[in-house]
């Protein structure tokens, strides 16, 4: 800004403040520049890293073979890609009813003292840390049950997703004007038909990018799966059985001390990411302009 | 209007049977957003009752025992504690002041398009899943650290005792790094919120006095949104102290309690996320499970904090949204 530039009629001493002042403003804008170009910059080094590290590792092997014993190179991670699919389909399967239904009751029905709670236990829950779900969900399945499983890493995901599901349903359904609610009740239309044929229809997209970026979400947790679904070096064979997923696969091949094994994991993460990017990007820009989750 | 009553009549008895379906959509939905409440309190419940063995056995000692000993059934939490505050808040020293000047390019300086392309980006960052910022950290982060970073800070600072031992990359200060980096888009996304909300008039007003842009920023703006900025910390707070994935592949995993940040560490989540599958006993599980407790409830408390400021604000500031 040249708001401060010193006018010629002014005394010495003042000039030199002014100049202070305008190289202060100057110097802290850039900073604040760098700041942002900083941070927003990590995603292209982290994308970089990955396309680099696992760009050749990514085949039609690692999406089809299992993973080999140490020593042996080759092999893939199919049984982790279809684990991750099935534990995010049940997840799905669960969470997103539930959050849409209960988002409805939050947006549609809910009157002053039970929404508040509802809506206030849901972004507590939405910052309860990943792991500590993990562990629930390891008393209330994997306990009584006696086995590691699938179900029980989808049961952990699903709390993940019930509140963002939730929150971004009655984000959207809130942003329908009212008086699409009142054109339609003043046809005659019951509220639930309201509802169900004029403003859910109209919310749509938004819902549909916010369970969208949900799914996205819980798709690469790994603290909740460590002791629910666990781990298999194998096919798994039902809901049932521990279930590799590709998180947990990165998280082991990572640390363990073999060179084939990192390569694969680049190959996941690369694999992982670009996944979840691609769900993000088009759920972001085709399906609805400028949503995001609720934080 | 003079209706005749009797064309009113075969109507209403055609609207009966609908009358109850709002009341049905009504309780479903609502026995659906109960049921959150229900997964709620349950997580409470159960986390608090398989805690017990240790929480009877230990009492208050277990918060401030450093002892951590599963073959004499022996179990305290200060290493991890100690773990996770220097690590959050180290995370913090480092993502609080990038963050908020982020945040101040995106609202005050950048144009509306650039601002929000970069916030979109910011969020895709937001995306990435923690084990691919374990993943990167444990490759790239970890050996620059023990190669150039660490030695070089303890030529430089090894008078002090934050400073001293040998460099093994994995370190407290590999798991702040990585985390500032984690909670990067969380203060940047809500601080800028927070910014835009602050009305125009109080920009320009201080122009008009013959501020700086700067100046403008720094003393009318930001202080103007300090109380979101502040929520954006919390928001960040509570994420680095449950981050768990990231933090357990760089921290070093070694239960000690190290006056040196480049001594290997560990936290509440990452010796959850080691020991509890494996964990066998009564006392060590429920050990594993207190630790979990504790976790809950400081960050539903740091998540609460930021919320009623994040509220706050939004609600104070009604300029530009």
């Amino acid at each position: 800004m040249t708001a401060a530039m010193p006018s010629p009629a002014l005394p010495k001493a003042m000039t030199a403040r002014n100049r202070r002042r305008n190289a202060l403003n100057n110097a802290m804008l850039t900073l604040t520049g760098v700041c942002a170009f900083i941070t927003v910059s990590m995603l292209f080094v982290i994308l970089a890293y990955l396309v680099y590290n696992g760009g050749k590792s990514v085949n039609l092997d690692f999406f089809t073979k299992l993973p080999l014993p140490t020593g042996e190179s080759g092999g893939g991670m199919g049984n982790a890609i279809l684990g991750s699919m099935e534990i995010i389909f049940f997840a799905t399967l669960i969470g997103v009813p539930v959050g849409f239904l209960a988002g409805v009751y939050l947006s549609e029905f809910g009157g002053k003292g039970l929404p508040f709670a509802v809506r206030y236990v849901c972004d507590l829950l939405n910052g309860v840390p990943s792991i500590v779900i993990g562990m629930f969900a390891w008393i209330v399945v994997v306990a009584p049950l006696h086995s590691y499983s699938a179900f029980a890493g989808a049961v952990a995901l699903s709390i993940m997703l019930i509140p963002i599901a939730a929150r971004a349903t009655e984000q959207f359904l809130q942003d329908v004007p009212n008086s699409m609610r009142e054109a339609s009740l003043a046809l005659g239309a019951s509220k639930w038909r309201t509802i169900a044929s004029v403003i859910v229809p109209a919310a749509r997209k938004g819902i549909m990018t916010g369970m969208i970026l949900g799914v996205a979400r819980i798709a690469g947790e790994t603290a909740p799966l460590l002791f629910t679904s666990l781990n298999n070096q194998y096919w798994s064979t039902g809901l049932k059985e521990p279930t590799a997923s590709l998180p947990v696969m990165i998280y082991t091949h990572a640390t363990a001390p073999y060179d084939d094994w990192h390569r694969q994991a680049w190959a996941a993460g690369l694999v992982l990411l670009g996944l979840v990017l691609v769900a993000n990007i088009a759920a972001r820009t085709i399906i609805s302009r400028g949503a995001s989750l609720p934080k | 209007m003079a209706t005749p009553a009797a064309v009113i009549e075969p109507g209403s008895a055609r609207v009966k049977p609908w009358l109850g379906a709002d009341e049905v959509a009504r309780a479903i939905t609502m026995v659906f957003a109960i049921a959150i409440l229900g997964i709620a309190a349950l997580l409470v419940f159960e986390l608090w009752t398989n805690s017990a063995p240790s929480r009877q056995k230990f009492g208050f000692g277990f918060l401030t025992s450093a002892l951590w000993n599963p073959v004499t059934d022996q179990f305290g939490a200060l290493p991890y504690i100690y773990g996770t505050i220097v690590t959050s808040t180290l995370a913090m020293l480092i993502s609080v002041p990038l963050g908020v000047g982020a945040a101040i390019y995106l609202s005050e300086l950048a144009t509306p398009r650039l601002s929000s392309a970069l916030t979109f980006l910011v969020e895709l960052l937001a995306a990435v899943p923690s084990v691919i910022f374990g993943l990167l950290a444990i490759f790239t982060l970890v050996p620059l650290m023990r190669s150039y970073i660490e030695p070089a800070l303890k030529a430089a600072f090894g008078f002090l005792p934050l400073f001293t031992g040998p460099a093994y990359g994995f370190s407290y200060l590999a798991a702040g790094i990585i985390l500032a980096v984690m909670t990067f888009p969380f203060i940047i996304s809500v601080s800028r919120e927070a910014l835009l909300s602050v009305p125009r008039e109080q920009r320009e007003a201080a122009l008009a006095l013959g501020a700086t842009k700067w100046e403008s920023t720094w003393q009318v703006v930001v202080p103007f949104a300090r109380l979101g900025i502040l929520g954006s910390v919390f928001l960040g707070l509570a994420r680095a102290l449950g981050e768990t994935m990231a933090v357990t592949m760089v921290i070093g995993n070694n239960p000690g309690i190290h006056a040196s940040l480049l001594a290997l560490g560990y936290t509440m989540p990452s010796v959850i996320a080691n020991e509890f599958a494996e964990a066998t006993g009564d006392v060590y599980k429920s050990a594993l499970v207190e630790i979990g407790l504790v976790l809950f409830f400081l960050t539903i408390f740091i998540n609460g904090m930021a919320r009623i400021l994040i509220l706050v604000t939004t609600r104070k500031g009604s300029g530009r949204a």
